[in-house]
């Protein structure tokens, strides 16, 4: 013992174990919050170094507007059809009584292609369904049935939606599965026993708890297909100008060549992406004070 | 003609054969309990009651109409879970008026029903709180409310005290019963802890293995339990081996002490059942000596542990001032009241 007072408190030491935590915060600052800082900056900087609003101003323009939009309008769009399919998937899993064997291995397979995306994604589906593709082939030859002619066509916004989903379908059923196991048996047993239909019981209880998880996990598929920009350039190059392929055009200096009106695009992308995800992780708090 | 009425249910899943040829008769009103232990089927019975699994055999019968195929919904039966069933997304108020809500009920006609089922249970001032706003025993006690106030004519309550802490359980406990009795609604309760079911119930089922052992008065299923199962379950029991030495009074050998029960008894080997509190230090009219073991200072009770011809018997006296508790390894003699003495049925 050492004879220290009773009240001193002992001083205060530091905590080696956040030694552990070193690389990771290292590995953060580095890729993550440097480059977004430079980002920020960099958007309202002019080429010499001065504060200006002007790269900001310059995203309204027709061009860049409608590139937001139209990566908005995918994005919504696979965020949507993913969310919707991958929670009937999840639901028909989890409560549907189907064999308990099909979880896993649906779990497993939604864990990797939730990560499947960039080139090998977009070579998978022109691989398949682009104009040479094995299934827009074997559709045209054996059954006669030309997708070209019923307008469908990979390099679109349809293609890139339907591709989108490939990722976004399993990301839905990782996130929306523990969710559905939180509902309890007991309340679809309450429920019935107290005169519920099963519409009734999914309307007034089971939706009204799992909506802040499924529209927070709407928001989460959003950013995920809004910051997707190397599956878009691999599967169409500059034929669909959604914002990351302007954005990447403003970079390497294709078109307009202005790097600095190329930080206020990227700036432009994190905001649209961390209002997303803020969503996320509010609804997802929400959603977990009724599931304790 | 009975309110509810039980016939040869039967139920297995897969291999395992759950519930056995179990028959009940509950009269309107009555507080019944089902006590067993863990796995001996009480939910089960309470399930196949409710609705939510269908007997392989048998039949159910509410109000003299046979229920058997018909669905959960359809049954008026309210039901209490051991915990946690409250809707998390919904007030008290809201929940406690889910049911009359789905059936349609006028929303003037809910909220008076609301607020009448929440000054019974006490909480009248908890209308727009949040289920995870409550303790666990206001949580119950709105899940006890949620279930009555569509007036069902059978309440199943499953073993909805069991994660309270102690001291709510007891206070908790003798709150259903008041609300039970004051409403006289017929009332399955399933535990298995004994004092709960003998302190609460007008009948007590002792269930084991799917079978209903015993169905009596608490009194008689203390006093007089049916089987071996039944006297070891329900409360302490020392069971003693003894030789029935002749067969007319009823006399027994322990050792080398005999004891005279006053019936006739099969000759050969025999079980007996002595209850601690039967056993006095004072007064007989019959006595047994053996040498305490053990000698533990409980408070208002003295339990005393004895070793009479080799077996052990526990003995609880109650405290008194006049008598220090006996000291391990004295020889003690005790009386007993010969009919007192249970015959337990040979194990099988
Ligand atoms: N749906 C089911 N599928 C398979 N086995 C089941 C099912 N429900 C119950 N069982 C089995 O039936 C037996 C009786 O279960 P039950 O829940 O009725 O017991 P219990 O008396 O309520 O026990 P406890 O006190 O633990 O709640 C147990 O062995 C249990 O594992
Ligand atoms: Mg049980």
């Amino acid at each position: 013992m050492t004879d220290q007072t009773p009240h001193s408190r002992p001083p205060r030491r530091f905590n080696p174990a956040w030694l552990g935590v070193l690389p990771f915060a290292l590995f953060v600052s580095m890729f993550l919050i440097a480059p977004t800082l430079n980002i920020v900056i960099g958007a309202f900087q002019t080429p010499d170094g001065s504060f200006t609003l002007a790269n900001i101003q310059g995203l309204f323009t027709r061009s860049i507007m409608s590139s937001y939009w139209i990566s908005i309008k995918i994005s919504v769009a696979s965020a949507a059809i993913g969310s919707l399919v991958g929670f009937l998937m999840a639901t028909a899993v989890v409560l549907g009584g189907l064999p308990r064997g099909l979880r896993a291995p649906l779990m497993t397979f939604s864990g990797v292609a939730s990560n499947f995306a960039g080139v090998p994604l977009a070579f998978a589906f022109l691989a398949t369904l682009g104009p040479l593709g094995l299934v827009t082939g074997v559709l045209r030859t054996e059954f006669g049935i030309n997708l070209r002619a019923y307008g469908f066509n990979i390099l679109s916004f349809w293609g890139l939606t339907i591709t989108y989903l490939f990722f976004q379908i399993p990301l839905m059923i990782l996130i929306i599965t523990p969710a559905l196991d939180g509902l309890k048996r007991e309340w679809r047993e309450a429920a019935s026993c107290l005169g519920a239909t099963g519409a009734q019981y999914w309307r007034m209880v089971a939706l009204p708890i799992l909506f802040p998880t499924i529209i927070g996990t709407f928001a989460l598929l959003f950013a995920n297909a809004f910051g997707a920009v190397a599956t878009a350039i691999a599967l169409t190059g500059s034929s669909l100008n959604i914002a990351p392929i302007m954005l990447f055009a403003q970079i390497r200096g294709d078109v307009l060549g202005d790097p600095q009106l190329g930080y206020a695009m990227a700036f432009g992308m994190i905001v649209i992406t961390a209002v997303a995800n803020v969503t996320y992780i509010v609804l997802r708090i929400r959603s977990e004070r009724w599931l304790k | 003609m009975s309110f509810l009425k039980l016939s040869h249910l039967e139920k297995s899943f897969g291999a395992s054969h759950v519930v056995r040829n179990f028959n009940l008769e509950v009269e309107r009103g009555e507080f019944i309990s089902l006590l067993g232990p863990s796995g001996c089927g009480k939910t089960t019975v309470l399930r196949m009651v409710a609705g939510f699994e269908k007997p392989d055999v048998g039949s159910i019968s509410i109000a003299g109409k046979d229920v058997t195929a018909l669905g959960v919904r359809r049954r008026d039966i309210g039901m209490v879970f051991q915990a946690y069933a409250l809707f998390p997304n919904l007030t008290v108020a809201q929940n406690v008026g889910f049911g009359l809500k789905v059936q349609g009920t006028a929303r003037s006609e809910i909220s008076a029903r609301v607020q009448e089922m929440l000054a019974l249970i006490g909480l009248p001032d908890k209308a727009d709180r949040y289920p995870y706003q409550l303790s666990g025993g206001q949580q119950q006690r709105v899940a006890l409310a949620r279930a009555l106030a569509p007036r069902p004519k059978v309440l199943l309550l499953d073993e909805p005290l069991s994660a309270l802490d102690a001291k709510i359980r007891v206070s908790l406990r003798n709150e259903i019963r008041e609300i039970q009795k004051a409403l006289g609604i017929t009332t399955i309760f399933v535990t298995h802890d004994q004092e709960e079911a003998l302190s609460l119930s007008d009948r007590v089922v002792v269930m084991h293995k799917g079978v209903a052992d015993q169905i009596g008065t608490p009194f008689e299923v203390y006093n007089a339990p049916a089987t071996r199962f039944v006297a070891g379950f329900v409360g302490t029991l020392n069971t003693l081996e003894a030789e029935v030495i002749d067969a007319a009074t009823g006399t027994v050998a322990l050792g080398a002490q005999r004891l005279v029960l006053d019936r006739p008894l099969p000759p050969g080997p025999v079980t007996l059942g002595l209850r601690p509190e039967m056993l006095h230090m004072e007064g007989g009219p019959a006595y047994l000596t053996g040498r305490v073991m053990a000698s533990d200072f409980l408070g208002s009770v003295v339990r005393v542990r004895v070793d009479v011809a080799g077996q052990i018997l526990a003995l609880d006296q109650f405290n008194s001032t006049r008598r220090a508790p006996p000291r391990v390894g004295e020889e003690l003699r005790f009386g007993l009241n010969p009919s007192d003495v249970l015959v337990i049925a040979p194990a099988g």
